[in-house]
């Protein structure tokens, strides 16, 4: 069994099949992450390029961590200091990364599609880190991974996701993975966050918190993009936390064994309580390990052979 | 299609004879148990190994740890073959450093998958030696390497296939020749 696509560019694109390789596989790179020596030589002589766009510290150093455990070369190249500022076109860069020989290119950036564009501009392997409020498949990825680690399935789970899903790459790809996976997805959020008719995608749209959280097996978080709000979507950042934050007094209509998510980066005091993201319940730091075992796993499955 | 030729080398009583034989070799060569563990190659090795941590615990009264051990991240082919190999998990619950290792596999043929553990464990730790408990040993290495336990060793053509098949992986015990008529 192996991926059908060249590249991962969204969760779209991917069978239950496939998601299933991917979690398998990184199921068994978690372990080399615990060794003294947390290093094997199965993609020893292979370059892979991280090309973002946006700052980014998780996923950026999950993918050279994840690079770097599996022997291959990794390069990182940030926007601020590479020739965009200069001008050039992102298909310019991308022929130029190739006309180097890389075996993979890791992109994010700020423009949805911009991942897809250098994925069919390119023969080399492309996997999206994030494309506007497109995708970002391999958080839904190691999303998964989690919830399956500590549910043991995916199928029949229920995921309230909250906050701010119109501007949310990762509620996009979350939706469609944990979908093909057999869970029941939930949402809430101010009427201002959230698009209308997204009940089409097959998703419940619940608009009181307490409500969308009660009888969830997973509450996923999601991060008030401050950076995007200029348009007044919500009054205040205070109003927004008193409404749609999650604290340890709201946290009591949750079931006792939930899960608590949150893609990082936090906005303490915002959309999470500093008690509740460092409490009992909160996995969020395990979905950063998990990140690393998620990303080696697509790694050798796009570049391993 | 060609139709293949089918003998059978071992079967059922002969497989575990011949594993018996081994656990005796292993206990009697090894005076005392301190320090030793069996480490199974993914998939079949983890079954041979298995059953001899449960003969050498028959024979001298002491349990013998077994770990598994998933070698297709340290392979020399994978850029040759057609499929790229599922990865399974390396399990090895206890620490190598010190050990004495017995690495047990099913076939020992080229000498690359043997390698390649080596390679697996010594990047786990610094074990005190490593040796190598095989089944069946059909000849044709393309590496310096040989086995410390044998089970039976079978003269063979490149154009034959050694099939085993253990109750633990395949519901029947029993070793195979195969050839093309």
């Amino acid at each position: 069994m192996e991926l059908r696509n060249k590249d991962l560019l969204a969760i779209r694109d991917l069978s239950p099949e496939e998601i299933l390789l991917i979690l398998d596989t990184a199921e068994s790179m978690k372990e080399i992450s615990t060794r003294d020596i947390k290093k094997v030589p199965t993609l020893r002589g292979k370059t892979v390029i991280n090309l973002f766009y946006e700052p980014s510290t998780r996923t950026r150093t999950s993918f050279e961590i994840a690079g770097k455990r599996l022997s291959a070369d990794v390069i990182n190249i940030s926007s601020a200091t590479s020739s965009t500022t200069k001008g050039e076109t992102l298909k310019d860069t991308g022929r130029n990364l190739q006309a180097m020989n890389p075996d993979l290119i890791v992109i994010r950036h700020a423009a949805a599609g911009a991942p897809k564009i250098l994925a069919d501009a390119l023969p080399v392997p492309v996997i999206n880190a994030g494309d506007g409020a497109h995708e970002h498949p391999t958080q839904a990825l190691l999303d998964a991974f989690t919830i399956r680690e500590k549910k043991k399935t995916l199928a029949g789970i229920t995921v309230a996701i909250i906050g701010d899903i119109t501007h949310s790459r990762v509620a996009r790809s979350n939706i469609a993975l944990l979908q093909k996976m057999g869970a029941e997805v939930r949402l809430s959020g101010p009427y201002t966050m959230v698009p209308p008719y997204i009940e089409a995608l097959g998703v419940s749209f619940i608009p009181d918190i307490g409500e969308a959280i009660r009888d969830a097996d997973v509450i996923m978080m999601l991060r008030i993009q401050l950076e995007r709000q200029q348009h007044g979507l919500f009054p205040t950042v205070r109003e927004y936390a008193r409404f749609f934050g999650l604290n340890r007094e709201r946290l009591q209509r949750a079931k006792p064994d939930v899960l608590i998510m949150h893609p990082g980066p936090l906005n303490r005091g915002v959309e999470i309580s500093p008690d509740v993201a460092d409490g009992p319940y909160s996995i969020i730091l395990d979905q950063v390990t998990n990140g690393v075992a998620v990303r080696m796993a697509l790694l050798y499955l796009l570049i391993g052979k | 299609m060609a139709t293949m030729q089918t003998r059978i080398v071992l079967d059922k009583q002969d497989l575990n004879r011949t594993l018996t034989r081994i656990a005796h070799e292993i206990s009697e060569r090894s005076r005392g148990m301190e320090h030793l563990v069996l480490i199974g190659i993914r998939r079949r090795g983890v079954a041979i190994a298995q059953r001899l941590s449960q003969k050498l615990h028959d024979i001298t009264g002491v349990p013998v740890p077994v770990g598994a051990l998933d070698i297709t991240l340290y392979r020399d082919d994978l850029s040759e073959i057609d499929a790229q190999p599922v990865l399974k998990k390396t399990e090895i619950p206890f620490s190598v450093k010190g050990k004495r290792i017995i690495l047990c596999d099913d076939v020992l043929y080229t000498g690359r998958t043997i390698r390649a553990a080596l390679d697996g464990i010594i990047d786990l730790g610094r074990p005190m030696s490593i040796q190598l408990a095989v089944l069946i040993d059909r000849g044709h290495r393309e590496l310096p390497i040989q086995a410390n336990y044998v089970g039976k060793a079978i003269s063979t053509t490149s154009d034959e296939q050694i099939e085993v098949f253990l109750e633990e992986d395949d519901h029947i015990d029993q070793v195979l020749v195969k050839k093309a008529a």
